[in-house]
């Protein structure tokens, strides 16, 4: 029986952890007594916002999530998806806050966490995209100087960060976006994808399955990193604190984790593994609790067993420890020493911890004494909220403002072109190893990477996508923005869209207008994902992303995965050939609000998003998807932020070829800088031009003509830019801009890819 | 044919796989040989692939030196077996002393990972033989640590005997400043031993193999290196 000294129990001490008084008497009522310390220790982070979803899970239920593709949904490790007749994981997560407390080791260690749940479902990580977020470099001389420095800082430390583990592990980074705005300079948001891949049968789930069954932990030593990782840094909002929070932050050892993927893989290969789970936030405590509960089982776990790494650690300390790299597997007694000896051979460090009971309880022994003893579901079956939600005003106030085109294009183009948000980000991309492991079809640069399937005729084409911008000025339709612009960027690619996976990067929940944009952002992603065909695996909430008490846009990241032959030529962004003719397809209106050029010449965040039909949105994905496969088109490139002039411009950066406009139109500068949705270039030979226009008119699509590839520059009404003006903002500003003037900028290699 | 190749497996090696695909595509077979083997007595040709053995978080290759595989490795070297070293490979070679010269952090001090050209300086080892003297190919690198350095008289030493297999270059072959992405002495990307079996390259041959994914300016390298097989 377990002992409680009821006065060290304070409501000082439950609430420091993060615990209400009704949680407090909620665990009180599970255990029929006053919790421990460890006991507590292990609700606290157990039930803390970043486990439990207790704010975000009334909301996240009404996503659908079943679709052809589908193999395994939300609530595992990571989603799961048959491409092909293999399947495919994908999993997208935060890790901002220990970002911005420590951008190299955050960003690792993030890496770290999101290779680990793509392994719990027994799949080989293939590839990671880095969806980052800051605020404004000192180039863009927006707002204090000083905190403009330290962005650049944040940028440079986070790249590093990415480079260093994921170049270690082998895994490449293919993709990924880096956005700035004003809103992330308090909180920069750092989330990142992992896809992985397995043979269908070899699917793994977390379930601690069998009375009697061993459990190993394997990889780093225990130590006192990242205690309450998940209470104290991603349930809470910064104050001025951050620098006394680094020692929460912990250290990444990608070689470890190298082992780690290579020891688990081959013991689910050797048949050894009945079940495997990550430990990442609440560490030991959820990994052990969650598999127990999954499988309707129990769990002994001894402590003395756990290998730390530093000597006095107290219970609780072991059990909500976060130290990196280190992963929970259940194998059967007769296969003991078979695992324990592969480990060996591989290097790999293993003990046995704990045995798997059927008491339907988590009891924790150390020195031979029970230190805690709890239904191991309750931890995981933590309080779930419904919390209020109100609109708030300033939405109204913001949406009606007007935004004007500019009357100078070329001056406004070379602004955008040239401005952090859209200039090539080449300089980040070239610090990771975007091709290790030979599959990587269409590299950074592009609308979305493209990789190979091991084993089958398919690829998959993968892009992440988020506009904070527009889900501040509407979450709803930001939020379908956001899934349709991912769904465009793979049609662009000729990829079919199957499924998406998510992060949603949000304020404080207890505050009722961030939980208004949370159920908004929710509701537009749901809507868009029926209407577009890509039901959602799984997703990852990251809430109180807030400085002082200012929360951060509303930012939905989609992480979506298309699908496609093996024999389809993609593309590219770029133009091929002189002569050849653009085409846009898609409809063109006055649609300035929230847009980059209002945000990046006008410096306004305002106005009304532009219309989004999905409908239409679905039939010019398609129309563009028919036309490639049919090798028709010699480049393809979807119009997001900027329009069709940050389109053509790209165009001709990465080609290093013009273009001649004619658009055809009284109101050229609206044209232009509108971001109407669901609208892609394309270029294509003169003989098939007559044969795309068909498709999209049988399709019902508007689709014209608006030029012909040409040399030299990018002219049309109003504007006559050099190409090699155009190129060099495009290639250059970025780098120039991270304080790194003279890093390489020309496009060497494949023509196409910024 | 059988599998005589032998691709050295260190615990946080990344790209043997590569090699052995890659190997694979050109119609051969190869074999994981892991750090503790000791014999490479089976095989005719050894690849030390890219990657991070043991983590490489002293000076890389430093601690993969002593490993009780690279004892075999010199071995199979000393008697003529041709050895290719690919960037982490080719750190181990040089900590183990079978090249000259050791690799610096990058001139930079940024990881890169970029298609380069180099310029082939020598057809006259069995690894190059395939290529021409003087011909410009373009492989990717991929690395923090390629700033190659020797002392002088090393230098003069592989100037003199024709030991450069690689310089970086631009599109045109030139030496220029803007073409060495990595600060390398001379330019150097890849040096043979003086028994010329052994070359080591800071860039990824195997990663230029497959047209689908980075060209084909790599297969010579390989090619020769499976022909050598055929042939011994």
């Amino acid at each position: 029986m377990v002992t409680t000294t009821s006065s060290e129990l304070g409501a000082e001490l439950y609430r420091s952890l993060g615990l209400t008084d009704d949680e407090f008497a909620r665990i009180k009522t599970i255990l029929g007594r006053e919790p421990n310390r460890a006991e507590l220790a292990m609700y606290s982070v157990m039930w803390s916002e970043h486990c439990s979803y207790k704010s975000s899970r009334i909301h996240l239920k009404t996503l659908p999530s079943e679709g052809p593709h589908v193999l395994v949904g939300p609530g595992e490790g990571a989603g799961v998806i048959d491409v092909d007749g293999v399947a495919v994981a994908l999993r997208l997560e935060s890790h901002n806050h220990p970002s911005f407390v420590e951008p190299f080791q955050g960003a690792a260690t993030g890496i770290g966490g999101i290779v680990r749940d793509v392994l719990s479902m027994g799949a080989r990580p293939i590839a990671l995209l880095d969806p980052l977020r800051f605020g404004p470099l000192p180039a863009e001389q927006i707002g204090d100087a000083k905190v403009a420095e330290r962005n650049r800082v944040l940028v440079e430390g986070v790249v590093s960060g990415i480079s260093s583990y994921g170049n270690c592990i082998g895994v490449p980074t293919v993709g990924g976006e880096i956005k700035f705005e004003g809103t992330y300079s308090g909180n920069p948001l750092v989330n990142v994808m992992c896809i992985g891949v397995a043979p269908k049968e070899r699917i793994m789930k977390a379930r601690a399955e069998g009375v009697g069954n061993k459990v190993l932990l394997l990889g780093s030593t225990t130590g006192r990193d990242g205690i309450g990782g998940v209470s104290v840094l991603a349930s809470a909002t910064f104050g001025e604190e951050a620098e006394a929070l680094r020692p929460s932050v912990q250290v990444g050892d990608p070689f470890t984790e190298k082992l780690l993927i290579e020891g688990c893989l081959r013991l689910i290969e050797l048949g050894l593994v009945v079940g495997i789970q990550d430990l990442g936030g609440a560490g030991l405590c959820c990994a052990t609790s969650e598999s127990a509960a999954n499988a309707g089982t129990g769990m002994r776990l001894d402590l003395g067993q756990v290998a730390l790494r530093e000597s006095g650690m107290e219970p609780f300390e072991i059990l909500t420890s976060e130290s990196q790299e280190r992963m929970l597997v259940i194998v059967e007694p007769k296969d003991l020493d078979a695992a324990l000896a592969e480990c060996e051979r591989m290097g790999l460090r293993a003990s046995v911890v704990g045995e798997v009971t059927d008491s339907k309880r988590l009891e924790v022994v150390s020195d031979g004494e029970v230190v805690a003893d709890v239904p191991a579901a309750s931890l995981g079956d933590g309080p779930v909220y419904d919390r209020p939600i109100e609109r708030p005003s300033w939405v109204d106030a913001l949406s009606s403002e007007t935004i004007e085109p500019p009357d100078d294009i070329e001056a406004g183009l070379m602004k955008l072109i040239g401005s952090p948000n859209i200039a090539s980000k080449r300089w980040a991309w070239e610090q990771y190893d975007h091709q290790v492991m030979l599959g990587t079809v269409v590299r950074p640069g592009a609308d979305a990477a493209v990789l190979r399937i091991p084993g089958t005729s398919t690829r998959i084409a993968v892009t992440t996508d988020g506009n904070g911008r527009y889900c501040y000025l509407d979450p709803r339709g930001g939020a379908q923005h956001s899934v349709a612009e991912a769904y465009r960027n793979l049609s662009a690619l000729g990829a079919e869209p199957v499924a998406i996976t998510n992060c949603l990067n949000f304020g404080n929940p207890e505050r009722p207008e961030v939980m208004w944009q949370f159920a908004e952002a929710v509701r537009g992603i749901g809507e868009a994902c029926i209407s577009l065909g890509t039901p959602v695996t799984g997703g990852n909430v990251s809430f109180y992303n807030e400085t002082g008490d200012v929360a951060i846009y509303p930012t939905p990241i989609i992480g979506m995965v298309g699908v496609m032959p093996e024999d389809v030529v993609v593309p590219g962004p770029g133009w091929r050939k002189e002569g050849d003719v653009i085409l846009l397809l898609g409809a063109t209106g006055q649609e300035l609000g929230g847009s980059e050029y209002a945000r990046t010449v006008l410096g306004k965040v305002s106005g009304k998003l532009p219309a989004l039909d999905l409908e239409i949105e679905r039939a010019v994905g398609t129309v563009a998807r028919e036309a490639i496969r049919a090798g028709l088109c010699m480049s393809a490139h979807d119009l997001s932020e900027g329009g069709l002039a940050v389109a053509l411009a790209e165009a001709c950066a990465i080609s290093g070829l013009g273009a001649q406009i004619d658009l055809q139109s009284e109101t050229p500068a609206w044209e232009l800088f509108s971001e109407s949705a669901s609208r892609i270039l394309l270029s294509v030979s003169e003989s098939a031009a007559s044969r795309v226009l068909e498709i999209a008119s049988n399709a019902g699509v508007p689709a014209r003509r608006i030029g012909v590839v040409s040399a030299g520059s990018l002219r049309g009404p109003g504007f006559d830019l050099d190409v090699a003006e155009i190129s060099s903002a495009f290639h250059q500003s970025f780098a120039a801009a991270m304080g790194y003037p003279s890093a390489s900028g020309e496009s060497s290699g494949n023509v196409g890819y910024s | 044919m059988s599998s005589r190749v032998a691709v050295v497996v260190f615990p946080g090696s990344n790209c043997e796989q590569d090699a052995v695909t890659a190997i694979e595509y050109l119609g051969s077979e190869s074999e994981y040989v892991w750090h503790l083997d000791t014999d490479l007595g089976a095989f005719d040709a050894v690849v030390l692939p890219g990657g991070f053995a043991y983590g490489d978080y002293l000076r890389t290759g430093a601690i993969a030196a002593f490993s009780p595989v690279m004892e075999a490795v010199r071995d199979f070297a000393s008697r003529g077996g041709p050895v290719l070293g690919i960037c982490n490979g080719f750190q181990i070679l040089c900590e183990s002393g079978l090249l000259p010269g050791a690799l610096r952090r990058n001139a930079g001090l940024k990881f890169r990972c970029v298609p380069v050209n180099l310029r082939v300086e020598t057809s006259d080892s069995l690894l190059t033989s395939e290529y021409k003297k003087g011909e410009v190919i373009e492989i990717p690198i991929n690395h923090f640590e390629g700033n190659y350095i020797c002392s002088s008289e090393t230098l003069e030493q592989l100037r003199g005997e024709d030991r450069v297999a690689f310089r970086y270059c631009d599109s045109a072959g030139a030496l220029t400043a803007e073409s060495n992405p990595n600060g390398a002495l001379d330019s150097i990307a890849g040096i043979l031993n003086e028994g010329r079996n052994v070359l080591g390259m800071m860039p990824h041959p195997e990663r230029a193999v497959d047209p689908a994914v980075g060209g084909t300016d790599g297969q010579a390298i390989l090619r020769s290196l499976l022909k050598s097989l055929t042939s011994s």
